[in-house]
């Protein structure tokens, strides 16, 4: 069953065409790589599917519900969470505390009742400590939950952040480049944490890459984009092998 | 004695100056505005417990409630008229000039229904207060009364910021409201909330204020709301205890050199030493210098 599904997805910035004609279809469960040189449109390309920037054509849908003109909370609602290429942890904030913020939409009490500590606010708070420890357990986070975010190492600052996104309940996860900036043995343990999630929760994830040894390790299939334009898509094995990707990438 | 009854009292004007100045962090914190109009939210709340009180006959306490809950909507629908069409505007000098603006608005407003004369507003609290060391320090009830509402607000404030997701979902957006917003969090509620808070807190200080120096116009928010704004950035603006410091050293201040030095003087010395503070240490007592990685 298709869960993504971009139709003729376009959006210019003055006179660039940033991201043009772009089709994307991802089904229930798949992992699915988004690779391209640098500038190519990949990052524009998560902007436009959070929200971020309005397309100036195509439409977005998400289980087949029509996402093009909703707000990021909105659609976050519905089931994008997505990471960062530079990690946007809350720095300021501890490790529980920003898994706890992504579970804030969920579990709901009243303002005044958090003021005076009164009504639905204990039992409400200790679900979602319950239901936070629980995430963190997964990431192998829980030990350092009262850490402040940003004395947390590289690698488990992109955990959390992986953690928090699927702290929103999402249907499908946006990764932006999870191993820029990590050493060999830190993409391992990287591409083990996504196996993880696809296994603990059954997620589909999208994910733009540089790392070829990452997207021909554990991407099902890909998109090539160069340009802004799709330059082509398949299954990782073919596209990898196709002449013009290995054009567009080596010059 | 004496300069411990002049410390007391200074103590108290601090803490009311700590109150309006939380409302001005906590709004300069997440909203990144500040919001030149707080001081006016102020006489706001002192002309509707007066009229409360004073024209109705009602209780003082009633009065504060009303005040309370009326600067409360006064806060949220200032912020969804004036601020948030210019949350996005290209300067940020926009949303100041419309802060002064409704600054402005609401003194004239105040002028025009209460006039311009001075009104003597009778204290909220009734108390005498205690007497030490056979009656040679004695502390009004209001004194007493204002610093411990302010020590109760600032715990308060504390644990609602720390302990609620609220609070939580104000310190995401304080830090990355890019990020909060993908997570699901509504900056606009968000905003929304502290602006509430904050004109909640104005209130509270107005009949604090105006029980401790009982006159009343349609500029009496004005001054205690620059002072504030001191006590903020002299205290690091965006830091809650740091307004909580800030407004106490600067309350001291205030009245130990109204007593000993000069009371023509004493606004000035106020205002040097938050040009020496930001001279020495540009974010303020508590503030965090937060590097921008690239």
């Amino acid at each position: 069953m298709t869960l993504l599904d971009v139709n003729k997805l376009s959006i210019s910035f003055g006179g660039l065409r940033a991201v043009d004609d772009f089709n994307l279809q991802i089904e229930k469960g798949e992992l699915y790589g988004l690779i391209g040189p640098n500038g190519a449109g990949k990052t524009t390309v998560f902007n436009l599917l959070t929200g971020v920037y309005k397309p100036n054509e195509g439409i977005i849908k998400l289980d087949g519900e029509d996402i093009t003109r909703k707000n990021t909370v909105q659609i976050n609602q519905a089931g994008i969470a997505r990471t960062f290429q530079n990690i946007r942890l809350f720095k300021q904030m501890s490790v529980i505390d920003n898994v706890k913020v992504g579970l804030s939409e969920r579990f709901k009490y009243s303002a005044i009742e958090g003021i005076l500590h009164v009504g639905k606010y204990r039992k409400v708070e200790k679900e979602m400590n319950e239901e936070a420890m629980k995430l963190l357990k997964v990431f192998d986070l829980d030990g350092e939950k009262d850490t402040l975010a940003s004395n947390l190492p590289y690698g488990k600052q992109r955990k959390l952040e992986i953690a928090r996104a699927m702290a929103t309940d999402p249907k499908l996860l946006l990764l932006d480049e999870p191993a820029a900036g990590m050493n060999p043995n830190e993409t391992k343990e990287l591409m083990d944490t996504i196996s993880l999630v696809r296994k603990e929760f059954g997620m589909t994830i999208l994910l733009i890459e540089h790392d070829m040894k990452l997207v021909s390790g554990i991407c099902e299939k890909l998109t090539v984009l160069n340009f802004g334009r799709v330059l082509c898509q398949g299954e990782t094995k073919e596209v990898l092998a196709n002449p013009e990707v290995i054009k567009a990438y080596l010059g | 004695m004496s300069f411990l009854t002049y410390l007391i009292s200074g103590l108290s004007l601090g803490s009311i100056y700590a109150i309006i100045a939380l409302g001005y962090t906590m709004v300069y914190g997440i909203a990144k505005m500040l919001n030149f109009a707080h001081g006016d939210f102020i006489m706001v709340g002192c002309y509707i417990i007066f009229s409360v009180t004073a024209s109705l006959g009602g209780n003082p306490l009633l009065g504060i409630l009303v005040a309370v809950v009326l600067c409360t909507i006064l806060g949220i629908t200032t912020e969804f008229v004036a601020y948030r069409p210019l949350r996005g505007a290209a300067s940020p000098l926009a949303v100041l000039i419309t802060a002064i603006g409704v600054s402005y608005f609401l003194e004239n407003v105040a002028l025009l229904i209460f006039g311009a004369d001075i009104k003597s507003f009778t204290s909220v609290i009734s108390w005498e207060g205690l007497s030490f060391a056979d009656g040679q320090l004695r502390i009004q009830g209001v004194t007493i009364v204002t610093i411990l509402i302010s020590v109760l607000v600032l715990v308060v404030l504390q644990l609602f910021i720390k302990k609620t997701k609220q609070g939580q979902a104000m310190l995401a957006v304080a830090e990355d409201k890019g990020a909060a917003t993908l997570m699901g969090i509504d900056v606009n509620k968000t905003i929304m909330l502290t602006f509430a808070i904050g004109s909640a807190l104005a209130a509270i200080a107005g009949a604090l204020l105006c029980s401790a120096y009982p006159s009343l116009s349609p500029y009496t928010g004005a001054m205690p709301g620059i002072k504030a704004f001191v006590a903020a950035v002299l205290g690091g603006i965006g830091s809650i205890p740091g307004a909580m410091i800030g407004g106490l050293v600067l309350g001291i201040v205030e009245i130990l050199s109204k007593t000993y030095i000069s009371s023509q003087l004493s606004d000035a010395i106020v205002f040097g030493i938050l040009v020496i503070v930001l001279l020495v240490k540009p974010t303020g007592i508590l503030g965090k210098k937060i590097q921008e990685k690239v």
